[in-house]
Order: structure tokens, then sequence, then C-alpha cells
């Protein structure tokens, strides 16, 4: 008897890939595990974990001076924001004033690293989506601000800066020079990013409409950053809650309604002229006085718990310590951007197909140590 | 009518912003001389790194190789990783007993140039060097003693 | 020195020579072996060049130098990967079609060769003059998407698999653009035949003669062959972003080597179509009228023409890849059947009725 062939048997199936934990595109060792039906996918899961390195544990057993090098190694494109938030806990805790000179300080370093986390961002978004060029064109940029890193901070990725207290040393000498040449030169090239990228309409298409998160489910992943500000959630730490040098000067927080991929991208450019009009602001105007407040060697908090957020340039890290009066925390808590702006990761990615997906993951502007901590 | 006009439209601006991207470009291709690669092996005598680089760490010594380590271990308990190691000694200097250094053992694979055993030494004798060429055959390479054979401590540092 | 400007006399030399000591087929398989010689040189030449000069120029698009240290200005850099994948192990994986696998580099390397056969390089130096000599290309040239098929389905890799699926979709779609976008062209010379194409542009290239249509032709081929060539950014088949490696994530040394080799003859052979059928093959640049002009430009010899021509196009194919973002498939298809075959449809009519009514050059 003839075998008949029923409908059912045509119909295709869902099938398992793993992107990752060593794929070009989730740039680290993120894995996930993608349900697709042909190249449309169903389900994105991600699996974390392998580059977890139990920095929060190892913050248990370290004094609060050795603490700011690790958070270097969590989010290590926005390094000194994270030490920064670390310091501004402990200086919370001990109720230390710091002076202005070393807030000014902090908050352009801050934004320089904003921008240098945003031209890497750029650069990759671009080769994820096939255009290699403008990896090299973003590191080009970025090189400046690393090398104004390296004079001043002494290291040009992990610089750890900050001190509970302070600064490591004074700023140096070129630094402003430096710091304006460096605007000068930027204010030229970016033009030129929208030029290669944001205008080209192979690029538009990649990315508008992909990816869509909206206000409520922003709000509900727990997202944050340029990523929940392209959504409409309105949640910039540096104007809600003004930190460092925040409250001095004028700068306007990015929102947008869109919530696609190109919203994101846009967000960030734009998010890229605001810092520079902030050290545009402050570069002229640092105040004379010491880059340290005079802290004991081993500093010991009292008995309590604080909570310090700050904006890198994923969106709200958050430091958190319960001290019971020792020399180290009892625990220490670190609220991640890039953990939770990955949770959005399927709902978002879900119906897309794979090429939207790495869009997707680019303009999340994932780290994957800050995931894994 | 007007969706074909859309349509021409569409097609032409599409070509008109790939033009602009191509132009960008182009420009650096016409303009070799915008080209900013470091040959690195081959600059190496005109490489210049800026002086708080921070590379690795190092005991002074004076010419008379002698330094000015105490021993006092601040640098040990200052560093979050374990890199510093230092083996004391007990000397005689005027008839007393004094704590000083018999070996600065120093785990470069272990540090993560952090730079806090520097503000952390009260007799300045470390600094961190520009140095950055770190790479050896052996892992045991590494873990380097920091003060040369025979140095001594400087007279006056307590 | 007649021989660089007419290679009929070289040919006609060698076979002569050849038909005074053998009998007439021994003549013929010493010929073919010959020419198979020289081809093979040829794309042995091809890879070593192509991958250098795609390095450097890609370099320069990115203010880079590009290899600098194997030989002066890292010339040697290909032949010292050449050698690296030579000696690399050839992996094939536990569950792979293995006699699939070894064979799928074979094909896309046998389709090439077939299409370069009958490109015409200079006047007389062509392997194989049919007179359907522009369909014979256009239908063996997409003869390697076989191989891409085999490839991907082989590996055992859901990567390649799906890398696979889409050159098939992308090289289908994308054969139609080409094939159109050459008979916009045919229309004018009335033959198939590529020496006679190359003959019809003597006083003038189809680009220039052909005028409005011929330029939408030629955008057309331009944009359909780095399609049809699995470059960036229509690279979807690869996309190294998305897919790792794509069709060939799983081939290593020296079947590797072949799939490198055949993208850059691939793009070669589309460059040279493009040279051929818009911008007069081998035949030199002539204006109207400026006799000591055109004069001047038929000392230089009909290969500079014809290889300066390809390599025109194909650092155009490169200028796209280091500049543009990949396409998504479905954009991929969107663009070949909304924008392209309408636009070439209308543009094949137009022509039709401009050679109808007598209004080219």
């Amino acid at each position: 008897m003839e075998e008949v062939i029923q409908d059912k048997d045509l119909e295709s199936k869902e099938y398992f890939i793993n992107m990752g934990p060593q794929h070009p595109s989730t740039h680290g060792v993120l894995r996930l595990v993608l349900s697709l039906d042909g190249e449309i996918i169903r389900k994105v899961e991600p699996h974390l974990g392998f580059i977890h390195r139990s920095i929060e544990k190892m913050c248990e057993h370290d004094v609060y001076n050795q603490i700011v090098h690790l958070t270097d190694r969590m989010d290590y494109l926005s390094c000194h924001i994270n030490n920064e938030a670390v310091c501004l806990c402990v200086e919370q805790a001990l109720q230390l004033e710091i002076p202005d000179r070393i807030k000014v300080i902090r908050t352009i370093i801050g934004e320089l690293t904003r921008l240098s986390s945003h031209q890497l961002w750029w650069g990759v978004m671009g080769m994820d989506l096939g255009a290699i060029t403008s990896f090299l064109y973003g590191f080009r940029d970025r090189e400046m601000i690393t090398d104004i890193f390296e004079e001043t901070c002494g290291a040009r990725l992990t610089m750890n800066y900050n001190l509970p207290g302070g600064l490591m040393f004074d700023i140096h000498p070129n630094f402003q020079k430096r710091t304006k040449d460096f605007i000068a030169h930027f204010k030229k090239k970016l033009p030129e990013y929208d030029t290669l990228l944001s205008n080209n309409v192979i690029f538009r298409q990649r990315t508008k409409g992909i990816g869509y998160l909206s206000k409520e489910d922003a709000i509900s992943y727990g997202v944050t950053g340029p990523t929940a500000r392209a959504s409409g959630f309105s949640c910039d730490v540096r104007k809600h809650h003004p930190y460092s040098g925040y409250d001095k000067v004028q700068f306007k927080e990015i929102l947008d309604t869109e919530g696609d991929c190109y919203a994101r991208y846009k967000c960030r450019i734009a998010e890229m002229w605001e810092s520079m009009s902030i050290i545009e602001q402050l570069i002229d105007n640092i105040p004379e006085g010491p880059h340290k407040v005079p802290t004991k060697a081993v500093i010991k908090l009292p008995k309590g718990e604080w909570y310090q957020k700050v904006e890198t340039a994923r969106g709200e890290f958050g430091v958190y310590i319960i001290s019971e009066g020792q020399k180290s925390p009892y625990r220490l808590k670190f609220r991640s951007p890039g953990f939770s702006n990955l949770s959005a990761l399927d709902h978002m990615a879900r119906g897309c197909k794979i090429a939207d997906l790495v869009a997707i993951m680019s303009t999340l502007d994932l780290v994957i140590p800050d995931i894994d901590r | 009518m007007k969706s074909i006009i859309n349509y021409f439209k569409e097609i032409f601006s599409g070509l008109k912003s790939l033009m602009q991207g191509m132009k960008v470009t182009g420009h650096y291709f016409t303009h070799p001389k915008e080209i900013i690669t470091q040959q690195y092996p081959e600059n190496r005598e005109t490489l210049k790194m800026f002086e708080r680089f921070r590379g690795e760490v190092v005991l002074l010594h004076d010419e008379n190789n002698e330094h000015k380590c105490t021993g006092c271990s601040a640098c040990e308990v200052a560093c979050p990783n374990g890199t510093i190691e230092i083996i004391p000694k007990r000397i005689e200097v005027e008839g007393r007993k004094v704590k000083a250094i018999d070996q600065f053992v120093y785990h470069l694979q272990m540090c993560t140039m952090c730079g806090l055993c520097i503000p952390a030494c009260p007799t300045d004798a470390i600094v961190m060097a520009n140095t950055f060429e770190h790479a050896v055959f052996d892992r045991s390479k590494l873990t380097k003693i920091l003060n040369k054979p025979g140095s001594k401590i400087m007279d006056g540092i307590k | 020195m007649n021989w660089l400007y007419d290679f009929n006399y070289l040919t006609r030399s060698i076979h002569e020579s050849l038909a005074e000591t053998f009998e007439p087929a021994t003549v013929t398989i010493v010929e073919m072996a010959l020419a198979g010689l020289c081809f093979m040189i040829l794309f042995a030449l091809l890879g070593l060049v192509l991958v250098y000069a795609e390095r450097k120029v890609s370099a320069f698009f990115q203010q880079r130098l590009g290899p600098m240290r194997v030989g002066k200005w890292g010339t040697a850099q290909t032949l010292a990967d050449v050698i690296k994948l030579l000696m690399k192990e050839p992996l094939i994986n536990k569950n792979a079609d293995r006699f699939l696998f070894n064979l799928a580099p074979y094909i896309i390397m046998i389709a090439s060769f077939m299409a370069m056969a009958s490109l015409p390089f200079a006047k007389g130096l062509q392997a194989l003059d049919f007179d359907i000599g522009l369909l014979y290309i256009s239908a063996v040239s997409s003869l390697g998407v076989i191989g891409i098929l085999l490839a991907g389905w082989s590996s055992d890799n859901k990567y390649s698999l799906i890398g696979a699926m889409r050159s098939g979709a992308q090289i289908i779609s994308y054969e139609l653009s080409v094939g159109l976008s050459l008979l916009t062209i045919v229309v004018l010379t009335g033959s198939l035949q590529l020496s006679t194409i190359v003959e019809s542009q003597a006083n003038g290239w189809w680009i220039f003669k052909g005028h409005i249509p011929a330029v939408v032709a030629f955008i057309i081929f331009l944009i359909a062959s780095t399609a049809e060539t699995n470059r960036g950014p229509f690279d979807l088949a690869e996309a190294e972003s998305e897919l790792t490696a794509g069709f060939h994530t799983e081939y290593s040394g020296l079947k590797f080597a072949f799939f490198f080799l055949a993208e850059f003859a691939n793009m070669f052979i589309v460059a040279a179509i493009g040279a051929t059928v818009f911008l007069g093959g081998w035949m030199p640049f002539h204006i109207g009228g400026w006799e000591g002009f055109n004069n001047i430009m038929d000392y230089v010899p009909p290969l500079f023409w014809f290889f300066g021509k390809v390599s025109f196009l194909i650092f155009m194919m490169m200028w796209f890849r280091w500049t543009f973002p990949r396409l998504r498939i479905d954009q991929l298809l969107t663009l070949e059947w909304k924008y392209l075959l309408p636009v070439n449809l209308m543009n094949i009519v137009l022509m039709a009725f401009l050679s109808l009514m007598g209004w080219h050059f």
C-alpha cells in the first residue's frame, strides 16, 4: 500500500542553534540558545556564567580601596564610572565632603569614558551589520581618548583612577589641552559617522522597526540607559539623581519614543553630542583644590546599608553596600545594567530573523563581564 | 501615480545615501597620509609611553646598589591580589636587630596594575615602570625578585 | 611586437609549429593541455594578486596599512598564507557526508574554471569563442551555487546549512538581473558571441553608445553581480557576524583555500563580463573625431585595456564591500524582485525602443 504523505509531515519543525559562547557577534562569552523556524526566531534563551569571576564575593574580603579596581573588570568600557559608583557609595557612608575639583574631574573623565564606550559601540554595531570599516573608524577616535586616560590615569582601559575620598593623582598638565583637541577633532568626525551608517539606506532598513521595546516593557524588564530612553522611559540618573558634577552642567536627557533599533542607535549618537557639550562646559572651569580628601589608610565603614547609583554608558549601575563596621563589606551587590537589558532580549527578538537578532544585540550594547560579574 | 513617483524617489535617495557613504571611505582611500597605523616593533626606538603608565612594579636602586625598602610589608597588605610577597630577614645595624628584606618577590602574572602599592609605600621605594613587553615563554619567569643581589638598604631610611 | 596587439599571430604560429611535428589528434590534445595550463597559472596568479589587493585596498579604506611584514610592502603575504593553508590539517566533521563534503570545493572551482574559458582577454586570446558565449558564461557561473549548497548540506552544521540556503535563494534570484542587464546590451549587439560584442565596440563602448538605458543596466549589473559572487554587502552566505562563516564554517586547509580562491576568481569573472559587455572588453578608449588621441590609445596593448577595466570594476566591488552594511535575507530578495527586476524590465523595453528607432550612437 502506498504511503500517503500527510500534511503534518511537511510542516517545518523548530530547531535549536547554539549562538555562542564563541560567536563573533555575542561580544564575549554569552551563549544564546535560539529556537528557530527557518530563519525566524521563536525563542532566545541566554545562558550566562562563562565569565563569572565572583567579583561580589571577592569584594567581601577586600578593603574598600581594593574593591575599586575590581569594578574595572566588570563593565570595562565604563570602568571609570563603575569606580566612581563604589567611591561615591563609600564616601556617602563616611559622610565625606568632596571638594568641587574632584567632582568636576570625575565628571569629565566619566563623560570621556561614556564617549569612548559609545565610539566602540558604534564601530562594533557597524561590524555586526557587516560594515567592517566603521569598526576601524570608531577605534581611531577612541584612541585619542585612551591616550588622554593613559596620560592622566596611567592605564588605557582599566584605569582605577578613583579612590574613596578622591583621585589617585591630580590631572596631568596636558589633560585640558588634549581633551580640547579631542573635542575639536571629534566634532568633525561625528557627522562622518552619520554619513557612513545613520543615513545609509541599508543600515536604516536593517534597524528601523526592528526589536521594538515599548515603554511599559522597558520599565517592567528593568531596562535602563540609552536602551530604555529610546523607548521613552526617562531614566537618566545624571538628571534625576545628580551625582558628582552633573548638577552644575546643562544637558539634555535624550528621549525617543520609537523604541526600535534605530531609535536606540540615534539615542547613543545624540548622547555623544551631549557628552561633548558637558565636557566643554567643565573643561575650562576645573576649580582649584586638592585631588584627594585625607582618609584613613584602611577605611572602616560604620554599621549600615548604602546604595549609590550612577549612569554608565549602558544604563543604571548600582552599588549596594552592607557594612557590619568592619574594614570589608559584609555584602556588596552590584546592579549591572547589562544583566537587566539582556533580559529584554527574548521579548524583543521573537519573530525576528537571525540577522535582526544581531542588530538587536548590538543596540543593547552588551558587555558580557558586566552581566556575569 | 504618486506611488510610482515615491518608488523612484526611494531608489534615488537610497542610491544617494550609498554614494555619500562611499565618498567618506573614498576620501580616506585617497588620503593615505591620514593612516593611523603604528608599526610597533619597528618603532620601538621612538615609542615612548606616558610617564604615568603603569607597566610593572620595580624597586628603585641607586648606583651603589642600594634601595629604600625597609621590608615593612605595607605594599603586601595594600595589594588586592597577593602579587607582592616580602620575605623578611633580620640584620644587625649598630648593634640592634632590624627588619629588612631578604627577597622582594613580585608575581607579575597576578598583578592587575592597579597601582595601590605605590602610595602605600612609606619610603617611596617602589614605582611603576613604563615597560610593557612582559611576554615570556615560561610562566616561572614572571615571578620576579625585585631586589638586586647584594643590594642593601640606603642609610637613613627607617 | 605584433602579437601584443593581435594574439592570432602567436596562437597560429604555435599551432603551425606543433602541426609540423605531431599528428592532428595529438596537436589538439597538446593545445588543450597548454590552454589548461595557462588558465591554471592565471588562476593561481589571480588568487595571489587579488587577495593581496583586497587586503591592501580594504586597509587603505580603513586608514590602515594592511600587510607590511612579508616582503616589501607585504607583497609576499598571500604566498605565506598559501603555504600556511597547505600545511593545515584538513578536518572533517564526524557526521559530515564525506563524499559531498570533499566534492563541494571542486565543483565551485570547476564552475569558475569553465566560466573563465570563454572570456576574451585580448584579440585572439580566447579559449572558447562560442556563438552563445554570453549565455554559456551566465549558465556556467551559476553552477557554483551547487557547490555552495553541497558544502552547506554536507557539513553537518546548522550555520552552514542556513548559509547555503541563503546563498541558493540569493544566487537564483540575482541570476535573473545579471542576465537581463546583459540582455539590454545584447539588444544592441544582436549577438551573444563575446568576440562579436567586443568588435562591435570598436567605435565606442556600449555604456557610452547606449547612453541612459546602458548606464542603468550597468549599475544593475554591478549590484547584481556583486550579489552573485556572494560578496559584501551581499555576503549573506558567509555573514561572519551572524553565521560565523556560513557555508564554509567547517572547511579548513586546502579546501577552504579553494572556496576562498573561487570567490576571488568569480569576482574576476563577473568583472570581466562587465568589462566585455559594457566597457568594450580589450577595445581601447576612443573618442569620435579625435584621431591623434585615438592613435595614442591604440598603442596601449589590448591586454592592458582588458585588465585595466577589470581591475576598475573589481575596485568598485571592493569599495562596496568595505563601505556598506550587509543586507538581511528578505531585504535582499525585496531589492531583487521589487526594485532591480522591474527597473530592469522597463529598461530593456526602453533599450529595445531606442534600438528600433536608432536613437543610440
